[in-house]
């Protein structure tokens, strides 16, 4: 089974709100100190991946960023991470490009780069959270598609899926090929990669295409963004006294049911 | 000119679908235009008669195919009526189903899509969406270019539509369903005895702090004395130490309950984004300067391995 895992870079989702600004004019987060990294549920996807390979013992996978040069950063981590292979389709345009852009972006050099059975993305980004990359991708390449997927395995010319719904799990069989949504769960929590392997994957090549090379020109807006803002929602939280350990349980005991009365 | 409500016969019109007609209801009242409910499944009476008494019209996709979620099948039955229908807008819940459709939808009717959205509005005549973005550090307002603007809700946070006593006309969907390559051969409910956390009043929810799953069984006691329920941080989850659907935050369940207990939780932002609405948040954190009592009504900074038990014994007195 060949498998494309697309990852995509975001703003360090971990940084404090304290230092968290956004730009009123791009209608972007400012960057200041913070750091790149991988979209977490994109790194959820290629452990997905791996597990799987590891499992089939066969097939590869390759490592699909659109981003500017900085996605490099991304790639090199996949493939020290153990991805076979890194693909960027370099931007050179806007901050944060359309939805159906990047689907047709990344549809475009899934059918550049060839054969492949699934697709892997991350349920949705850290970032903009938009969610709809995985949607958009299957209707561009004209498969299915089944989101929220925390587990895949071959099952005789096709997959089988273990998805989460609200209310639990669903079991999910497809035919290939495929796009899929990968959501985190114990089992595919990314794992770190070897410092050893973390060297080999600069001595890696990556391909590299512009958008010219896939053809892919900005098409009519998808939606843009009218505004952007930090939310002020703060309280001031009291805190139960008492000399006691015991006082100040029995405090919050009160308290706790005094909610449970007034509702 | 038309606003559709995607409904599932499955669900019935339980909360989640009555903020979904809540919100349909006023974009169409605001466009001069008809809310059009689709159901697809079989629906009940109990279902056919809430939907009639909210929408102006309902169409129904009752094949024996669509007895069951399909994601190809249930994708091409709403495709098909919308385009019969040609919406302004088609408004979907913030279920796994309608967030798995929404973007494919939209694509399909040269739409353009937005979701978890908290807000609607007009702006000349284009359809704005609020959502919140960055892990629920700032708050965005989307404007829908494409039409129509497909929008799935986070639908318990709308108010319902008010009844209305006009006779509405109900119409068999007219399509043809594809052969799927894709077929869901099991489903697998966590709890079903438990109500459904978005429901709860009162949540007790255990962090990573906690170190293990053990503790969540001191958790469930209290949330017991208490008649609530059991939550968690994703970090928990993670861990293995409880279910993934009782994961609450952006890429968890969206819950407001009357109290929510955070304990040994640190209060990231991706987590308040799934309980800030709560009425009162408490927490029980070793560190005083955990972001969670920011958000607080009340708080002990203090080890939970010696607040839990106490707490319960109190809890307990009191419930005798
Ligand atoms: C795209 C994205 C989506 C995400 N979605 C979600 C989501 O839906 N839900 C979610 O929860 N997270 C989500 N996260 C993760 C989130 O950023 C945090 O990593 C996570 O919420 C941390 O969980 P935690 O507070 O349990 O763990 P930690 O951050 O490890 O905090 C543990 C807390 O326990 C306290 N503690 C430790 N020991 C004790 C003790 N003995 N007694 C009392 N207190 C103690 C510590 O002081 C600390 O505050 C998401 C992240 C990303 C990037
Ligand atoms: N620029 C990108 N490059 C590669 N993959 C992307 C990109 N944008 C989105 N994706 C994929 O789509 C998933 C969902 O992103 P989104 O739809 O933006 O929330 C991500 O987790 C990635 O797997």
């Amino acid at each position: 089974m060949n498998i494309i895992v697309c990852l995509k870079q975001i703003l360090d989702p971990d940084i404090p709100g304290r230092d968290f600004k956004v730009d009123p004019i791009s209608k972007e987060a400012v960057r200041g100190a913070a750091n790149l990294v991988t979209n977490i549920f994109c790194e959820n996807a290629l452990e997905t991946a791996l597990q799987c390979k590891e499992k089939n013992g066969a097939g590869k996978i390759t490592a699909l960023c659109f981003a500017p040069e900085s996605g490099e950063d991304v790639l090199r981590k996949a493939l020290a991470m153990k991805a076979d292979e890194g693909v960027q389709v370099l931007n050179d345009g806007a901050p944060h490009p359309d939805p159906l852009l990047v689907a047709k972006t990344l549809a475009a050099a899934i059918r550049k780069i060839g054969t492949s059975d699934v697709v892997m993305v991350g349920r949705e980004s850290g970032d903009w959270g938009v969610g709809q990359t995985g949607g958009l991708l299957a209707e561009e390449l004209g498969v299915p598609y089944i989101g929220f997927v925390d587990h895949i395995e071959a099952n005789g010319s096709g997959v089988k899926l273990k998805r989460q719904t609200d209310s639990g799990f669903e079991i999910v069989e497809a035919n290939l090929p495929l796009v899929i949504s990968i959501t985190n769960d114990e089992h595919n929590v990314p794992r770190v990669p070897k410092t050893r392997d973390v060297m080999m994957s600069f001595r890696q090549t990556l391909t590299k295409w512009t958008l010219g090379d896939l053809g892919v020109s900005a098409a009519e807006s998808y939606y843009e963004v009218a505004e952007l803002a930090i939310p002020v929602k703060e309280s001031s939280c009291e805190f139960v006294t008492g000399d006691t350990l015991e006082e100040r349980v029995e405090q919050l005991a009160q308290r706790i049911l005094a909610v449970k009365r007034a509702m | 000119m038309n606003i559709v409500i995607c409904l599932f016969a499955k669900n019935g019109f339980d909360r989640a679908a009555q903020g979904v007609a809540g919100a349909g209801r006023r974009l169409a009242d605001e466009l001069g235009a008809k809310l059009q409910a689709v159901i697809l499944g079989a629906a009940d009476a109990a279902m056919m008669d809430a939907t009639k008494a909210v929408a102006d019209g309902v169409t129904i996709a009752d094949h024996a195919a669509l007895s069951d979620y399909q994601p190809e099948l249930y994708l091409s039955a709403i495709t098909q009526i919308c385009q019969g229908l040609l919406p302004q807008a088609v408004l979907l819940s913030n279920d796994t189903y309608s967030q798995e459709m929404a973007a494919r939808l939209a694509y399909r009717l040269g739409g353009s899509a937005a979701g978890d959205v908290v807000a609607i509005n007009l702006h000349d005549g284009n359809v704005r969406a609020q959502r919140s973005v960055y892990g629920g550090k700032a708050v965005a307002v989307i404007e829908l270019k494409r039409s129509p603007a497909v929008l799935w809700i986070r639908a318990r946070a709308f108010d319902p539509a008010p009844a209305h006593s006009n006779s509405v006309e109900v119409n068999q969907a007219a399509i043809t369903l594809p052969e799927s390559k894709t077929r869901i051969v099991e489903r697998k409910s966590e709890a079903v005895s438990e109500a459904r956390l978005e429901d709860a009043q009162i949540i007790i929810s255990g962090g990573r702090g906690l170190g293990g799953p053990e503790p969540f069984e001191e958790l469930k006691a209290v949330a017991a004395l208490l008649g609530g329920q059991v939550a968690a941080s994703r970090a928990a989850c993670d861990s293995g130490w409880c279910p993934p659907t009782w994961q609450v935050g952006q890429t968890g369940k969206k819950v407001a309950p009357q109290l929510y207990l955070a304990i040994a939780i640190h209060g990231a932002s991706q987590h308040l984004a799934g309980m800030s609405d709560s009425k009162t948040i408490a927490a029980i954190n070793i560190d005083k300067d955990a972001p969670i009592f920011k958000h607080c009504k009340f708080g002990i900074v203090e080890d939970y391995r010696k607040v839990v038990p106490l707490l319960k014994e109190k809890l307990a007195a009191a419930n005798r």
